[in-house]
């Protein structure tokens, strides 16, 4: 008996906390869906909140990989802005007709950096010595669908030692798990942008691509189609285009296109 | 079937088949041990063995991540030893093996527990040892409990996703298994080799329960 009380209980809890959530979005005004870039994570989160300063609307982030996220636009997610790492995806969904093509604006570049742990890191002379034997593990954002997988493989390719590399290369879900995987020490390197190398304590940027070097890193953001609250999300877009939030970026590492 | 899809699945049923030879034995032992025997602390080491079946998988992958890490408590030792675990072939077994243990445990407790004890009592009597009761007696009587439960343990180790994704990374080609490979895929938006490589999900899972369930109806016939 007492067993099945608390068994009871246990279910109970998490019905009064599934109603709480669902009466604590109730009372909320609008809330606009951004599903953005994961390297955009930091320098949003601090854009939103002054945002929401002035603004009684909520921004609710969905941070992921921009292949993920066009991805999951595709298949009809409830998206009000789609913040992209790269053109290509923003192309891809325009041609599909599900994002508003005259709000599409490319305000933000950024640039690669290869990155090492910080205790304990290999030296790096140059990115040529990546294909050393030293290099075990390279640590790149999904190299074929993932902007910055896209972009470092572009670059690595340019360099001519792709090849050379490939086989060391651990492909991850997005950028920042590429990051995560030097800062725990479990690989040797990985190429990421400048802006997430500054976020993680236990990484050194062992090399800094020049922005000539690199391919164009491009950020374009747009409406998505299916917006439920385009006015809102129109407002944050313009937002994200102001001086103050410009500030915020280029704080975080940034580049202004 | 393409070159690239016969790779993932003998990468998927190589792994999942070496989990669970390695975790046969220990599994075995507790199930003995938790089916025959009153212990301080049984309760406790029954839940443990339990957990990661109720666990979120990537809970207990990331648990495994901070301890095979390079720079974990075990991993570090390994590590030194030039062995690395995350992000290769072994941390796929690793997870397949945590995850798939509490299946093979309670099959294989209920097998141990439905041997009659007065047949093993019997085989004392007559003087045999303990270890030539086990063998003798106790091992075989339970033994299509105990090969149901290893088919089963096999199909979660195939199905793996949660914990290998976090401590074997999706390196196609080295730990991208076939659930990884699923997940690859539809990222892409290649879903018809998705949907291919699904049906040879089904077909394993489906294969391996079906000589599970027959194994245990010709046990209670």
């Amino acid at each position: 008996m007492r067993r099945t009380l608390a068994a009871l209980a246990l279910l109970a809890f998490g019905l009064a906390a599934g109603a709480a959530e669902v009466r604590a979005v109730e009372v909320r005004a609008v809330e606009v869906n951004v599903y953005a870039a994961a390297s955009l994570t930091d320098a949003l989160q601090e854009v939103a909140r002054g945002y929401e300063r002035t603004s009684r609307d909520r921004i609710v982030f969905q941070f992921a990989a921009s292949s993920t996220l066009a991805r999951q636009i595709e298949q009809g997610a409830p998206a009000d802005l789609f913040l992209s790492a790269d053109e290509l995806k923003m192309d891809v969904l325009a041609a599909k007709g599900l994002i508003d093509r005259a709000s599409r604006v490319s305000v933000l570049s950024n640039t690669l950096v290869i990155v090492v742990p910080a205790t304990g890191g290999q030296r790096l002379n140059g990115p040529r010595d990546l294909t050393q034997r030293r290099f075990a593990s390279i640590a790149i954002a999904e190299p074929s669908s993932v902007p910055a997988g896209i972009y470092a493989r572009t670059y690595l390719t340019r360099l001519g030692i792709w090849k050379a590399i490939a086989r060391k290369v651990i492909p991850t879900d997005n950028v920042r798990a590429a990051l995560a995987a030097v800062a725990s020490g479990n690989v040797d390197a990985a190429v990421v942008y400048r802006t997430d190398a500054r976020t993680a304590t236990r990484v050194r940027i062992a090399y800094e691509v020049p922005r000539a070097a690199g391919p164009v890193i491009s950020y374009p953001f747009a409406l998505a189609a299916s917006s439920e609250h385009p006015a809102e999300a129109r407002r944050f877009l313009a937002y994200l285009r102001s001086n103050a939030a410009r500030e915020v970026f280029v704080r975080h590492g940034f580049l202004l296109r | 079937m393409s070159a690239t899809e016969l790779q993932i699945l003998g990468l998927t049923l190589r792994t999942a088949a070496l989990a669970t030879l390695l975790i046969v034995l220990p599994g075995l032992g507790i199930a003995w041990l938790l089916a025959r025997h009153r212990w301080p602390g049984k309760s406790l080491v029954e839940t443990l063995v339990a957990l990661p079946l109720v666990m979120p998988p990537v809970a207990t992958g990331l648990l495994l991540l901070e301890l095979f890490g390079r720079r974990g408590p075990l991993g570090r030792w390994l590590h030194a030893a030039g062995v690395d675990v995350v992000f290769t072939w072994r941390a796929v077994v690793l997870a397949m093996g945590v995850m798939s243990f509490p299946l093979l445990v309670r099959a294989a407790r209920v097998a141990f527990e439905e041997v009659n004890p007065r047949l093993e009592g019997l085989a004392r009597t007559l003087g045999a040892g303990n270890v030539r009761v086990f063998v003798t007696i106790t091992l075989p009587l339970a033994a299509r409990g105990i090969v149901s439960g290893m088919l089963l343990a096999f199909a979660r180790a195939v199905g793996e996703f949660g914990a290998t994704i976090l401590v074997a990374g999706n390196i196609p080609g080295r730990t991208s298994t076939l659930s990884l490979a699923i997940y690859n895929l539809v990222q892409l938006g290649h879903d018809g080799e998705a949907f291919r490589l699904l049906l040879f999900a089904v077909a394993i899972a489906f294969a391996a329960v079906f000589i599970a369930e027959a194994f245990l109806r010709r046990r209670a016939a």
